[in-house]
This record gives C-alpha cells, sequence and structure tokens, in this order.
C-alpha cells in the first residue's frame, strides 16, 4: 500500500486511560513470574500432609527420586501453556511488548515481525503444551480429591476448598483453550458429513461458550495457583494455622 | 437553547493539512455524521466526509472520533459532551480529501484470495449446524475500521505485510465452508501474512457488527495452518486416517434442521 505522507498523517487523539491496562498487565505479570521462579527453584518440597503445591504436581520428583528442584519437571508445562496461550500472548505482546500497547497506539518498535521468526513463531507449538496440560489437570484434581481425606477420613479443612477451587478453575481455563476447541471440533468444515460430527460439534458449541470468557479464567486461574502454592509454602514453614471447616 | 459542540475537523489532502474547529448546536439524538452535515451546511460546504446509508449499514462512514475507528452515522455526538470532538480520517490509508481516504488496497488484495471452490455445482442443501460459524462473517459492511485499527497495516506496511482482519473473515467463511475444497493454508502463512497478526484483538473491539474476528476467524485460521506446519503428530495420523471422500452435508443420518 502507498503510504501517505507524513506531513499528512494527523496525530493521535488518545482515549485514556488507555495505558492502563497494559502496566497492570506488565506489574502483575512480571510478579507472578519472579514468584514462580523463587518457588521452583527456591524450593525442594512443595506438600503439606494430604496438600500438593500445584507448581510440584503431579510430583515427578518423587517418581524419578529427583531431591533438587523437583518443581521445575512440571512447571514447565503449565507455564508453556499461559505462555503460548493466546489469551496470555494478546496480554504481553501489550504490557511487555507495546505491540501495540493499546488499539491506536503506535509500536513501540518499528521492526516488527509479528510470529514469523523465533522464538515467538514457537506459539505455534501451544497444542502440544495443551496435551501436556491436560495430563496436569488430571493429576490436579487427584490432588484436590486427596485434600479432603488424611489418614482415611475426610478432611474439610480450609487448604481442602483452596485446592478444590484451583482445580475447577484450571480446568475451565484448559478447557475453554482455543486449541482445544480446534481440535475438538474447530477443524472441521463439515459438522453434518458424519454422524460421529454430530458428538463433535456439540462439543465445539459447549467449548465456544467457555472460550467467551478464557480471558476471564486466564486471569482467575493464575491468582488462584499463585494465592494455592502461597497457602501451602505458608503451610510448611509453620506461618499459618490451616482451619477446620466442619 | 440547546449545547454547543466543538468540532476539530481534520482539512486536508495528501499533501498535508491541520484540524480546523467548527461551533455545532447540539440536538436530542445527533450523531456525528448529523454535526458534520450541519458544518458542510452552514460553514464549510467543501469539507469532503464519504456517507450513504446512515444506518450503519453500508460502511461508508468510516473515520476516527477522538483516536477511535467508529461509523460517523453510529457515533452518538451527546457522549462527548464538555470535550473537543477531533475528527479525523482513517490513519491506516492514504488521504484523497479532509475525511475521505483510499481504501483501493483493501479490494486489492481481496483479489488475491483464492475464491470459493464448490466440490459440487451450486445450489446445495446447507445445514444449520454447518453454516452457524460461516454467517457471523456474512455480517460483515466492509468499513474497514478494523483494517485501521489494526497495527500491522497501521504501523508496519499496511497489507503489504498482512492482508489484515478483514481478509481474514473473508479467508474464513470460505475455509470453513462444508462445500468448499480449496486449502488456503499455504496462502495464508506465506502471502496473506496471518504470522504477522499477534492477536492483540483491536479488530474485535471497533467491528460495529460485532464480529469477533480473532477468536472465530484469525486464531482458528491460525490453527489451521499449525494444523499444516507445525503439528507433526496430526500429519501421522492423517497419513492412516482420511476422512470419507466425496461426503456432503446431511451425509450423517442424525442431521435434522435445516438452514
Amino acid at each position: 500500500m502507498a503510504d501517505m505522507p507524513s506531513s499528512s498523517k494527523p496525530p493521535i487523539a488518545r482515549e485514556s486511560p488507555w495505558w492502563l491496562a497494559p502496566n497492570v498487565t506488565l506489574v502483575v505479570f512480571s510478579l507472578f513470574v519472579l514468584y514462580s521462579i523463587w518457588e521452583i527453584f527456591g524450593h525442594n518440597v512443595g506438600r503439606y500432609q494430604n496438600y500438593l503445591s500445584p507448581y510440584f504436581s503431579p510430583d515427578v520428583g518423587l517418581w524419578l527420586g529427583v531431591p533438587w528442584i523437583p518443581a521445575l519437571l512440571v512447571a514447565w508445562i503449565p507455564l508453556g501453556f499461559r505462555a503460548s496461550c493466546y489469551y496470555y500472548r494478546r496480554e504481553y505482546y501489550r504490557g511487555f511488548f507495546r505491540e501495540p500497547a493499546a488499539c491506536g497506539i503506535p509500536d513501540r518498535s518499528r521492526q516488527y515481525r509479528g510470529e514469523t521468526r523465533p522464538p515467538l513463531v514457537w506459539n505455534n507449538l501451544h497444542r502440544y503444551f495443551l496435551y501436556l496440560a491436560l495430563v496436569v489437570v488430571i493429576f490436579l484434581w487427584k490432588d484436590a480429591v486427596d485434600a479432603f481425606w488424611y489418614q482415611g477420613h475426610l478432611d474439610l479443612r480450609l487448604g481442602s476448598f483452596i485446592l478444590l477451587a484451583d482445580a475447577i478453575l484450571l480446568s475451565l481455563y484448559t478447557f475453554s483453550c482455543h486449541a482445544f476447541r480446534h481440535l475438538v471440533g474447530g477443524g472441521l468444515d463439515c459438522f453434518s458429513c458424519q454422524n460421529r460430527a454430530r458428538y463433535r460439534y456439540r462439543g465445539w458449541k459447549a467449548i465456544s461458550a467457555l472460550n467467551q470468557r478464557h480471558g476471564l479464567y486466564a486471569w482467575a486461574s493464575m491468582f488462584m495457583v499463585w494465592g494455592t502454592d502461597l497457602y501451602v509454602r505458608l503451610l510448611i514453614i509453620g506461618a499459618i494455622h490451616d482451619p477446620r471447616l466442619f | 437553547m440547546s449545547e454547543e459542540m466543538v468540532l476539530s475537523i481534520y482539512r486536508g489532502d495528501a499533501n498535508g493539512g491541520q484540524e480546523e474547529e467548527y461551533r455545532v448546536p447540539l440536538e436530542t439524538g445527533m450523531v456525528v455524521l448529523d454535526a458534520l452535515h450541519y458544518v458542510q451546511a452552514e460553514a464549510a460546504p467543501d469539507l469532503a466526509v464519504r456517507w450513504n446509508c446512515k444506518a450503519a449499514h453500508c460502511g461508508s462512514c468510516s473515520a476516527e472520533v477522538n483516536g477511535r475507528p467508529r461509523l460517523l452515522c453510529k457515533t452518538r455526538l451527546d457522549q462527548y459532551v464538555g470535550q473537543v470532538v477531533h475528527i479525523r480520517p482513517m490513519h491506516a490509508f492514504p488521504i484523497i480529501k479532509d475525511l475521505v481516504t483510499d481504501v483501493s488496497s483493501n479490494y486489492r488484495v481481496a483479489k488475491q484470495i483464492p475464491a470459493f471452490q464448490p466440490r459440487t455445482p451450486a445450489p446445495f442443501t446447507m445445514y444449520q449446524r454447518d453454516v452457524d460459524r460461516v454467517q457471523e462473517f456474512h455480517r460483515c459492511i466492509e468499513c474497514f475500521l478494523c483494517q485501521d485499527t489494526c497495527h500491522v497495516l497501521r504501523n508496519h506496511g499496511g497489507t503489504d505485510q498482512y492482508f489484515g482482519p478483514r481478509m481474514m473473515a473473508k479467508v474464513a467463511e470460505w475455509e470453513m465452508h462444508p462445500m468448499d475444497v480449496a486449502d488456503r493454508r499455504q496462502f495464508l502463512k506465506d502471502v496473506a501474512g496471518l504470522p504477522m497478526c499477534n492477536v492483540t484483538r483491536c479488530c474485535v473491539d471497533v467491528c460495529p457488527e460485532h464480529i469477533v474476528i480473532t477468536d472465530n476467524a484469525i486464531i482458528p485460521l491460525k490453527e489451521r495452518v499449525a494444523d499444516q506446519y507445525w503439528d507433526p503428530i496430526r500429519a501421522l495420523f492423517r497419513r492412516f486416517h482420511r476422512p470419507a471422500e466425496g461426503a456432503v452435508p446431511g451425509a450423517g443420518s442424525d442431521v435434522s434442521s435445516r438452514a
């Protein structure tokens, strides 16, 4: 396209406060990444009684007998899933890369390449992180069930419900994923050409409904993982007491 | 006495220009296009603005109001009470005069999109479940506000780099059509510039027809491209599981509703 002469390009009037959302993203994501690094590399234990922190689940370190930084064996899956997630891409392209920070705001860099070169082109591998995240979700539900059972008895404490909420929100985030929507039915052109496709159509419709709130689930599940891990960590170091609810 | 609004309207052409202020009495239900017509009638008969239906159906009156791409006929003036209303042409396209821009680049790239290739000649029976997705894209009025707000077109070389969200909706409409047999994935990756889109969703924010372009067109197309070029497991699966050739809509016995 022929570009218009720069002298004729009008300046951009900006609707305020356009800078608020990208800066909130920048701060919150940075804190989450720093916390994750501290948790993964600073601790070898993520279990308190029948609670297992989501950073350490599944407990691959225990299975393989790896005593050092066991969370690293697992945490790369959910972190990679989030880093390549379409919703998080929108957020970090706005908050960190400023490409663009908000609609109508000029990009920070003039050397924009989109997702054509490494490392950003590797976001196309999102579906592989999804496959692995689906496995992790199964273990999170096992952890949630285990959190209600302690020494062979039903045990209803605050931590039990926190782990349950964590499993629910992470499931909503995972199953509302765009790649999962495509996998279930979005990749089909014709839902009426085969009998089996009706099940995929129903699945696609259900996931499409969930997908409309994918961003909400992305934020809620991130804070839930953060809060759940912090709760378990504070229990491990004895800083708080786990109240029995019933 | 009615309230008076201050409009700061861009006046100029390809050689340059600047904003000029005009005062317009605010009337109940007035939209920005009404105010521009008032300016044309009372103060600046040479003011250029493209419009046609004045009902948000033709997509002609696209411009930027206080920095946001909008249809002038769908933007109420009373939301700007107490502010100066800055009205400028679409930033992503070359200016012809005042608020009129040259959007012909959109038609040029549209011609490059591989057209609909039906498996059998029309007419053919369509089922609602198959057209649910593509009907959304039919709502497009080609106002090109999504093209205007797309930062790739706006800041990084226009449609030479990326055909833009409107064209992705057009491709999706055909690519997801149950009777279409064309494969546009290589075209999307190598020609249309789909990888240049970083899904920041500005196109969805400005669409006056509320088409969810990013989630329902661009991301599904990205996933289809990933199927072909980034997923060796699915490629292996495709070698052993080929869908029945010649399957037509309605071949599944469970179909009950027709569009």
